[in-house]
């Protein structure tokens, strides 16, 4: 889960961690009503989940009401990369007189969270670790025992040397461990951290992931969960124990357990057809969750056939089989489908498959073969 | 023989008395599986599937000499079932249950080091040695006894993988579901050694997806070290950047994770990656590549 930056940032206030004060705006008269006029110089930044939006001309320093006003108008309703601007946050403007990096992740390989930080902030750090990886210092924290206090000077030394600076710097990396750990994200990052003018340490920006897997544990995190269209449908599908991915492709695929979903996607597109999802059913047989998957499947427009792919194991075919009949019946499909048995009891289900009047399929490979076939003759 | 678990194994259930945990305890039973005892906090005398139930893991090892658990606990509590198994002594622990949080699964791993445990999962099918023991939620008939090892981060892909190396008549000396979280115990270059150093496997299948970049690191470990052949899959290739695909480890992330990466990595180290499934087979027997 993500979340936006003045959200993030708000985490950030309360863990201790100096920001640049914002006001959150949603429309053009919010601003007029909500920032004073007093000539001061205020910065108005786009509100999205992804990055690349100081390019795409989502963030604009302006200085005045009117300005302020104006600049406001042209960045609500802006689309920068999939995502339509809703929200902008309004902040003061500090004088910058040097832009630092730093972030916090999950390492699958040390199984353990990294603390980054640089001196080259403000800009993209995939480019830095890319161009100039010397520029990052890393160091692991002890899963068990946290980021001690010696670690957060050390990282802090890598950017000032100013017994102050030290102090601030080091203070703002343990607070902001404390908030990575309690709130169980996987990704948090200030980037840029600023030093001000005025010898201050300010977070300018902020971004936060969390672990899907420990929102149950984070009703504060989850009660910030906003969510865009497309990523609506994700949440219902999960709702109901799918696990549901819109592509852009003509076949809609229902396949029980990811990493055979993903294959079935693969083999589509290796025959020359698109897949139109990603659906994986997990591993049961009710037919409440096919009816579920044709449900949201059959909302996609583009798809002009349906491929299922069912490895029996544990659940058996003739058991999947009847469950995607009772779906068949309950929901009039105006597009064919394939159905693809393979695994325990195949040849029971294959039966009950074609005593219901369809041709199943017993390879994948068949099956997306059948599915692509069908999807250009209809279209 | 095969790795990790064979004949002699003997193995608890923790979670037993679990919908999950007696389904499948009599599905392991079965298969012909040693389970000695279950584990069930306050549950102790009853039985499930005729299994006894113990209170605690360190009771059902002194008492039954178990040195194999399958845990089914729910994610809220399957981290601490991990270390009460890992202090009680087991020797390899292997966790069924999906979606426990990253922050617990590194503290895991972190403290289970201390005690020497190996641990596959969380989130995966299990592992088995045809013929000899199943240690999770694989169905046992599909599985055929032979010399091909199988290590795979996903479930019911490997059953499909499986099904298609038993139909083309390559058995397998042991089948191993590593999990598709982004922490995890035994990966690939732990079980690529083990399978090199087994007399009983003449050949790898290694089944990867995207995220993260542990297939990267066993190509380089094939180079350096494996003389056996293997023959890699790696699935998602059609997926979108930034979205999690249903496995919380497979998410491509800026660029990094994709399948293209893993596969070029493969062939580099001359490695034969299969297009589809059905391939597999074909590239094992032929060993071509090699």
């Amino acid at each position: 889960m993500k979340i936006f930056e003045y959200q993030a940032t708000g985490l950030f206030k309360k863990y201790g961690i100096p920001v640049t004060e914002g006001i959150l705006c949603s429309s053009a008269g919010e601003v007029e009503a909500k920032i004073p006029d007093d000539g001061k110089s205020r910065v108005v930044k786009a509100q999205v989940y992804s990055g690349g939006r100081g390019k795409a001309g989502g963030v604009k320093v302006v200085t005045g009401k009117e300005a302020t006003v104006e600049a406001a108008g042209q960045i609500l309703g802006m689309k920068i990369k999939d995502f339509v601007v809703e929200k902008i946050l309004i902040t003061e403007a500090v004088t910058i007189e040097k832009e630092y990096y730093v972030g916090m992740v999950n390492d699958r390989n040390t199984r353990s969270v990294i603390l980054m930080v640089s001196t080259e902030g403000g800009v993209d750090i995939e480019e830095v670790a890319a161009l100039s990886p010397s520029k990052i210092f890393r160091t692991a924290v002890d899963p068990v025992v946290g980021l001690m206090d010696w670690q957060a000077r050390s990282a802090a030394l890598k950017l000032f040397s100013e017994p102050d600076l030290l102090r601030q710097a080091s203070g703002i990396l343990s607070a902001l461990y404390r908030l990575f750990r309690d709130t169980d994200s996987t990704l948090t990052e200030i980037n840029p951290l600023v030093l001000t003018s005025g010898k201050k340490i300010v977070a300018v920006d902020g971004k936060m992931n969390f672990d899907d897997n420990a929102l149950y544990r984070q009703p504060g995190i989850l009660a910030m969960r906003e969510t865009t269209d497309t990523e609506a449908l994700e949440i219902e599908a999960e709702g109901k124990g799918l696990s549901y991915i819109k592509l852009n492709g003509t076949i809609g695929c229902i396949v029980n357990g990811a990493g055979l979903a993903m294959a079935t996607m693969d083999m589509i597109k290796l025959y020359g057809g698109e897949p139109a999802n990603f659906l994986d059913i997990g591993g049961s047989s009710n037919p409440q969750k096919v009816i579920d998957a044709m449900d949201l499947l059959i909302r996609d427009k583009n798809v002009k056939t349906v491929l299922i792919n069912i490895f029996g194991g544990i659940t058996r075919c003739d058991d999947v089989a009847l469950g995607l009949i009772a779906a068949l019946k309950k929901i009039q499909l105006a597009i064919p489908v394939v159905v693809r048995l393979s695994g325990t009891n195949a040849a029971e289900g294959l039966q009950i498959i074609r005593d219901y009047g369809l041709q199943p399929v017993t390879s994948m490979r068949e099956a997306a073969k059948k599915a692509i076939e069908l999807s250009k003759t209809k279209s | 023989m095969g790795i990790l678990i064979n004949k002699n194994s003997k193995v608890i259930v923790q979670g037993i008395t679990g919908r999950d945990g007696a389904f499948h305890t009599a599905k392991m039973k079965a298969y012909g599986t040693n389970i000695t005892g279950g584990v069930s906090p306050g549950k102790a005398g009853l039985s499930v599937e005729g299994v006894a139930v113990f209170n605690t893991v360190r009771d059902a090892v002194e008492l039954t000499g178990a040195d194999t658990s399958v845990i089914f606990v729910p994610a809220p509590f399957a981290g601490d079932a991990i270390l009460e198994a890992s202090y009680a002594g087991v020797e390899l622990v292997v966790c069924i249950t999906e979606g426990i949080p990253v922050h617990d699964m590194m503290k895991v791993t972190d403290l289970i080091k201390r005690n020497g445990t190996m641990l596959i999962g969380a989130n995966c099918p299990g592992l088995i040695t045809p013929d000899e023991c199943l240690a999770g939620i694989m169905p046992g008939n599909i599985f055929k006894k032979g010399s091909t090892g199988v290590i795979s981060r996903s479930g019911t892909l490997t059953y499909e993988v499986v099904y298609l190396l038993s139909e083309s008549g390559l058995g397998q000396s042991t089948c191993i579901g590593v999990g598709g979280d982004p922490v995890s115990g035994l990966y690939f270059t732990e079980l690529l050694e083990m399978f090199e150093n087994d007399p009983e496997t003449e050949s790898i299948v290694l089944i990867g997806e995207i995220g993260g970049d542990a297939e990267e690191q066993a190509a380089q470990f094939i180079s350096a070290g494996i003389t056996k052949p293997v023959v890699a899959f790696i699935a998602g290739q059609t997926a979108p950047q930034g979205k999690r695909m249903g496995h919380a480890g497979a998410i491509i992330s800026s660029g990094t994770g994709t399948a293209e990466e893993k596969i070029k990595a493969f062939i580099e180290a001359g490695v034969p990656v299969a297009r589809e499934p059905a391939e597999i087979a074909d590239l094992i027997k032929s060993g071509s590549g090699f």
